[in-house]
């Protein structure tokens, strides 16, 4: 895919290359299909290569590389960027309305009853745009317009890790306890970050993420495995 | 194992190396120390790997005790530190016996002092760094900030010979330098005189995470939320009060307010070291002039670190006063 891109400085060791000031699918895809790109040509003196919705930031050591280097390494990647790997896809369980939580408040906002809006929510499948915030923590994007709303007006001081939450345009699902505006509406058991595991972090930008809503004995379930790291997720 | 007992601690004291790298496209930003000069120097001071972990304070540092005799440098600016009834001058390394207290007393000024012990503290590391993540609760011990009672395990060293810096770093009280962008062009260029021709103070809300200023309000043409971006250390971002916020060890690795510049990683130490109170203002430098400052305060580091040397015993110093000869001045000690 050859979409026109910017490589905008920012310090003296990473720069960043923004491909447009959209959120969309094609967009990240072509951050994600960059990122591996340069990932895998393993260029000396690039140390992280960092994907988020519409551009990427390369960090680097300016021993080894300059950032004025940078633009014609990536002219020359243009040529031999293909699509990337397809994103794995993730099935994740969820609670919807229970715990502390948004989804009645939200379904009358919409003038619809909280099973339409957990059958609206889990019939989507969900891109992962990026990473960020926190450790493991998910932006997905996909969400249906009906869905779309704006942040609470009063943000929760703490928030429970797991928590699947709708922030404007966006649904997210938490790792971590975190101070958080966005409108919860269920959580799941799955850890998105487990520092027992051999991979911590569960997903990467680029996957896919459906959600199927279970009971709460079902999640409780779920959880009780999850605390003692027995809980295996395989994608799809 | 020897073990290193926290007696007293500081009000901010963690575990730290380097950093955590290779985890931002994952939400993990690097953290590691707010000014890693003084870490490389003390650790240098006790014979250790630029890497090993050390322990970093704000303010008040502490008190410690040792079940080995070992290896201590202290570096923070102003801070008085003793070796049970033994004063240790910073830009040097001093023994501290077995059942005797390290006292890390409060820095004068600056705000992040290190404490470093040969060998290194050996907690073990978490994603591949033994630094403290306070806001992620990962490294360090316990992802925590350090309290009396605590027991930290420490590598194995031989080193037991002091020694001392040839000089102490000074550092410039110039204006600190920044790097247009990655938003620069979602300022006009009033915000840009407004942000380059103020003068800032550094407000008390600041901490590891980020240090919020006051001053000149900047206003970006475009509005305060971009949509998220990788947020790179010592990035300025510019939220809706105009006000600067430049985000440090801790940061969140992706952040959604334009970014109109980002601190120099040659000024960075320095800046991390002005108190809430202290002024500060900016100037423009280009990548490459900043990279170049860089490497060349490398360098720097390194002559200053090769020209570190043993501190001699009493024997020799009363030698090299001449005292033998009876002829030194009552200055000479």
């Amino acid at each position: 895919m050859l979409m026109p891109w910017k490589v905008l400085a920012a310090g003296d060791r990473a720069v960043t290359v923004e491909f447009a000031e959209v959120i969309d699918d094609e967009v990240n895809a072509a951050v994600v299909a960059l990122t591996e790109a340069l990932r895998a040509a393993d260029i000396n003196g690039v140390l992280e290569v960092v994907p988020t919705y519409r551009s990427l930031t390369i960090c680097y050591d300016p021993l080894k590389l300059r950032g004025a280097e940078i633009p014609a390494l990536l002219t020359e990647m243009r040529a031999t960027t293909t699509e990337g790997r397809a994103g794995r896809t993730w099935r994740l369980p969820v609670a919807y309305g229970q715990g502390d939580n948004d989804l009645a408040a939200l379904a009358a906002s919409r003038e619809m009853t909280t099973a339409e809006l957990v059958t609206l929510h889990a019939r989507a499948r969900y891109r992962v745009y990026m990473i960020g915030f926190a450790p493991g923590y998910a932006y997905l994007g996909g969400l249906s317009p009906d869905l779309h709303a704006p942040r609470r007006a009063v943000p929760r001081q703490r928030t429970e890790p797991g928590a699947v939450a709708i922030g404007g345009k966006q649904t997210s699902v938490s790792s971590v306890a975190m101070p958080s505006g966005w409108n919860i509406i269920g959580y799941t058991p799955v850890r998105l970050f487990d520092m027992r595991r051999a991979e911590p972090f569960l997903m990467r930008a680029g996957d896919w993420v459906q959600f199927h809503p279970v009971s709460m004995e079902e999640a409780l379930r779920l959880a009780a495995l999850a605390e003692d790291n027995r809980l295996v997720m395989e994608p799809v | 194992m020897a073990m290193l007992d926290v007696l007293r601690a500081g009000p901010m004291l963690t575990v730290q190396d380097q950093g955590r790298f290779g985890l931002l496209a994952s939400g993990v930003s690097a953290s590691g120390p707010m000014d890693p000069e003084y870490m490389f120097i003390a650790n240098a001071l006790v014979g250790n790997q630029a890497n090993a972990a050390v322990l970093e304070f704000a303010g008040f540092g502490g008190e410690f005790r040792a079940d080995r005799d070992l290896l201590v440098a202290v570096i923070a600016d102003d801070c008085p530190v003793r070796c049970g009834d033994r004063r240790l001058p910073s830009g040097r390394s001093g023994l501290l016996r077995v059942g005797e207290t390290l006292h890390v007393g409060a820095i004068g000024s600056g705000v992040w002092g290190y404490i470093a012990v040969a060998g290194g503290i050996a907690v073990p590391p978490v994603l591949g760094s033994r630094a403290t993540h306070l806001r992620s609760g990962i490294g360090g011990l316990s992802g925590q900030r350090l309290a009396a009672g605590n027991r930290l395990p420490l590598a194995e060293s031989m080193a037991v010979q002091c020694m001392e810096l040839g000089s102490h770093p000074r550092r410039s009280t110039e204006q600190i330098r920044v790097v247009p962008g990655p938003q620069h062009d979602h300022f006009s260029v009033d915000a840009w005189q407004a942000f380059t021709g103020g003068t800032y103070r550094v407000t008390a809300k600041s901490d590891r995470m980020g240090m919020q200023l006051d001053g000149p309000p900047v206003f970006s043409a475009r509005g305060h939320d971009i949509i998220s971006d990788m947020t790179p250390m010592g990035a300025i971002q510019i939220p809706g009060t105009g006000l600067p916020v430049i985000l440090l060890a801790e940061r969140q690795p992706t952040g959604g307010y334009p970014k109109i510049a980002t601190v120099a990683s040659v000024d960075l130490p320095r800046l991390a070291q002005l108190p809430p109170g202290a002024a500060l203002s900016f100037t423009t430098v280009s990548q490459a002039v900043a990279e170049q400052l860089l490497l060349d305060d490398c360098a720097r580091l390194d002559a200053q670190l090769a020209q570190m040397r043993p501190v001699r015993s009493l024997v020799e110093t009363l030698l090299g006063e001449n005292l033998i000869d009876g002829v030194w001045s009552s200055t000479s000690l």
